[in-house]
């Protein structure tokens, strides 16, 4: 679990008064799907820390916001949605859900070195980055947009009747955003099937949660709303992918959104170019030693018998994938000039 | 001495409106915040209350009539102590609806018996610029349009009634179509835009917003994004300013920025510029404002043809339209050509009166405004040629420049803003492209640069008039 706030909540949770969500329970995986959660983290672990080599290398330019840390919400939430009819969009940290979704990354990797591989033709960079394909909607770079974007997606699933889901990510730093409340306000008086997840990883570029938030426990944030939260230990995929399932059962059923608080932490800074002096390296250290998500499915694995020597080879695999993924993103020719101009619109008018 | 009870103005734009029916009948006595008469105007019924006390006296003009003009005594209230019976008598009969105008107040020999009561100041039409503006937009084009086949019956109808077609035709061809805004549906539009569209489309597909418009056009751009065809409604664009990043940043950009794997095809649309009196927040013009982003379509449209056929265009595309209206024409009535689908293409503009010797170039309710001064050139023996440019982005520069050959001077005239405006990018492509057909400087008619004020002659000085186009017009002309 990461740092807890340093407030203790001065109030307890509102009496209910109406239906609530149950409490989730962690996810019962098997030793299959506890290796595959591995592989998925460990793939967004490797590829981040390229993707920041590759930054220091003047290979990836602009803001390259990186997931290192967080990587058991994007794949324990994402898990358990249905590829065919859910949707998914995030804020500009979104190689990780990219990456949990199961999207190449060479493709992704080459966007990110700005080339005509890339999965936005070199055109979007790190922070936009969609595969509709996928049902992937960006990659969206102001903070908070996405939220009301991501309520459009729901909107559009009530109004075709296809059953889907909408998975909305935004910060802690946006869960102060005046638009994610109108997101919300909409979202619950029209019973739109929208997960809004909070990823709160205690920073908002540089300000602790409790430094820019009257209510620092952001799941109670819908409550004026009617809107249920419920908090969730995010470097936990079990307890993430638990959630998941609670808040699934809960917007499928009709009953409107619901709020997921994923408490998680970003071992990097804000972004390559932040050198995050505002909290200090024994923090930092504390969260990787006692709460790093990776190691502890690596601990469960090997509690149900899988060593070191098995997890080996997957880990020089995802090794591989990501070198090759960086030789193709570096190799990869840049868009051709004429691209400048294509796109701007769809129709020649 | 009787109270004169005037028909009222119940928008600053109307002129008459139709006495539906009287509550009160002469005898009764009422007092203040007593409902009297229902009153219907082209937008709404509105209930006229009293404001004095007394006694009805007698009623001038009968329920039913139509076309009574604003300022027009339509009741006599006898005041505490006054004999309601001794009322004068000879009033207009006012059964007769064939008898028009009613009687203006101003107009009777008896104005020095007329008590004017504080309450009741004289509605005469207060001169303001929107005013202006609002009598230069009856002007209609004067060539036809060379996209509506010949010997098309064409129908009268308000630009109003002819966005309100557009949307419904192509919500009944396609079923991804809706439209989404403030009071929308059960209030059928603040301005009536979407009137029926509710009835006959239900609440699926016609949704009343809170009023959040940052948020709502984030839902229309998310749900475009994935595939529906949304009609975001702005009660005005003024109110679009806390949207504006979404119109922007996400609907804009996105078709680029994904490498033209995810489109946006949604259209904002509402009221843009001057309304009369309403001060500086809900008096801009943002055509330059969307013009110059890259990604989006922006059409302005002057009449109802052009309304109809943009408005259909612009639900079709598959790029994000901002659609800019303007509330001072809602009520005008023009031409429409009676086609089961009639879409006229985007980025063209439009000749509405062919000339020779200057080319006027505006867009919206600029055109008519240039119509009316081109009337006023023509009897001076100055030939105007007005183009309206329909679209703002793309630009039609061809049909400028083309102009510009024939007349060689080129006036732009924008019911906005002079600095950075539409009115400058012409100014700008025709330097450019156009250098050697120009015999003048390019002059820029537009509002003054200031905040638009409310007083009414602050007002007028503030707006673009024919006077000013006039002069302009001289001045390349070198008359």
């Amino acid at each position: 679990m990461a740092k807890a706030p340093a407030r203790i909540p001065a109030a307890e949770p509102p009496i209910p008064n109406r239906e609530r969500p149950s409490e989730p329970k962690p996810f019962e995986a098997t030793k299959e799907q506890l290796l595959q959660f591995y592989k998925d983290m460990l793939l967004i672990r490797r590829f981040e820390e390229k993707a920041g080599q590759l930054y220091g290398l003047g290979l990836i330019g602009g803001f390259c916001h990186l997931y290192i840390g967080q990587e058991a919400v994007a794949v324990g939430l994402q898990s358990a949605l249905d590829g065919d009819k859910d949707s998914v969009i995030t804020g500009y940290r979104d190689h990780g859900h990219m990456l949990a979704y199961g999207i190449d990354p060479k493709v992704i990797m080459a966007e990110l070195t700005g080339r005509a591989a890339g999965i936005s033709r070199g055109k979007g960079g790190s922070m936009h980055m969609f595969s509709t394909e996928h049902k992937f909607y960006g990659g969206h770079g102001i903070v908070g947009a996405q939220v009301s974007l991501g309520a459009g997606l729901a909107f559009k699933h009530k109004y075709a009747g296809d059953g889907g889901v909408t998975l909305a990510y935004f910060g802690d730093g946006a869960a102060n955003q005046g638009q994610v409340y109108e997101a919300f306000n909409m979202a619950e008086l029209w019973k739109l099937p929208i997960i809004f997840v909070i990823e709160n990883n205690q920073y908002a570029m540089g300000t602790s949660v409790n430094r820019a938030s009257s209510e620092d426990q952001l799941y109670r944030r819908g409550e004026s709303f009617r809107i249920p939260g419920i908090q969730v230990d995010g470097m936990d995929v079990l307890a993430s992918r638990g959630a998941a399932e609670t808040a699934l059962e809960w917007v499928r059923a009709g009953k409107g959104p619901i709020i997921l608080e994923m408490k998680t932490y970003r071992y990097r800074g804000h972004s390559m170019s932040d050198p995050a002096k505002y909290r200090s390296r024994d923090e930092v250290q504390a969260v990787r030693d006692k709460s790093d998500p990776i190691e502890h499915v690596k601990k469960l694995l090997e509690a149900q018998g899988v060593t070191e020597a098995d997890l080996k080879p997957i880990e020089q695999d995802i090794r591989r994938v990501v070198n090759e993924a960086a030789d193709f993103a570096e190799n990869a020719p840049e868009p051709n000039p004429q691209e400048l101009y294509t796109d701007v619109l769809v129709e020649s008018y | 001495m009787p109270i004169e009870i005037k028909m009222p103005a119940l928008s600053p734009t109307m002129e008459e409106g139709t006495l539906a029916k009287w509550l009160v009948k002469e005898g009764d006595t009422v007092k203040s915040g007593d409902i009297m008469a229902e009153i219907e105007t082209d937008k709404a019924t509105m209930e006229f209350e009293a404001v004095d006390e007394g006694t009805v006296a007698q009623i001038l003009v009968a329920e039913g009539t139509d076309n009574v003009k604003v300022g027009t005594v339509i009741m006599q209230l006898a005041g505490e102590g006054e004999d309601a019976s001794a009322a004068p008598a000879s009033a207009p009969a006012a059964a007769d609806k064939e008898d028009t105008p009613a009687p203006n107040a101003q107009a009777d020999a008896t104005k020095d018996d007329t008590v004017e009561d504080s309450a009741h100041p004289a509605q005469e039409k207060v001169e303001t610029g929107a005013r202006q503006l609002f009598e230069a937009a009856s002007h209609e084009a004067e060539v036809e349009n060379p996209e509506v086949p010949e010997g098309t019956e064409m129908v009268k109808l308000t630009v109003r009634e002819a966005l309100r077609d557009a949307m419904a035709e192509e919500m009944r061809a396609d079923e991804r179509v809706f439209v989404m805004g403030e009071e929308v549906a059960q209030y059928q539009g603040a301005y009536k835009v979407t009137q029926g569209l509710l009835d006959e489309f239900g609440e699926k597909r016609v949704i009343d917003t809170p009023i959040t418009e940052y948020g709502f056009a984030g839902i229309g751009t998310g749900a475009a994004m994935s595939g529906l065809r949304p009609i975001v409604e702005f009660m005005t664009f003024n109110f679009a300013m806390q949207a504006i990043d979404h119109i922007i940043n996400s609907a804009a950009k996105t078709n680029y920025m994904s490498g033209g794997q995810m489109r946006c095809p949604i259209v904002f649309r509402g009221p843009n510029g001057a309304a009369s009196r309403v001060g500086a927040q809900h008096s801009q013009n943002y055509g330059p404002w969307y013009a110059s982003v890259p990604g989006l379509i922006v059409i302005a449209p002057y009449d109802a043809q052009d309304a109809k056929g943009l408005l259909k265009a612009a639900i079709r595309s598959e790029d994000p339209v901002v659609f800019l209206e303007n509330e001072l024409m809602y009520g005008r009535s023009f031409e429409v050509p009676k086609l089961d689908d009639f879409v006229l293409p985007i980025g063209k503009a439009r000749i509405m009166r062919p000339g020779k010797d200057v080319t006027i170039v505006s867009y919206s309710i600029g055109v008519g405004v240039s119509l009316e001064a081109a009337d006023k050139l023509a009897a001076e023996g100055i030939d105007a040629e007005v183009i309206d440019l329909r679209t703002l982005r793309p630009l039609d520069r061809k049909t400028v420049l083309k102009s510009l050959s024939k007349t060689n001077r080129i006036v732009v005239v924008e019911e906005g803003w002079p600095t950075c405006s539409i009115a400058s990018e012409v100014a700008a492509f025709v330097m450019e492209e156009g250098f050697d057909d120009l015999d003048a400087p390019v002059l820029r008619v537009t509002n003054e640069d200031v905040p638009l004020p409310y007083a009414a002659n602050l007002e007028k000085l503030a707006l673009v008039t024919a006077d000013k186009v006039v002069a302009a017009v001289k001045q390349v002309t070198y008359r």
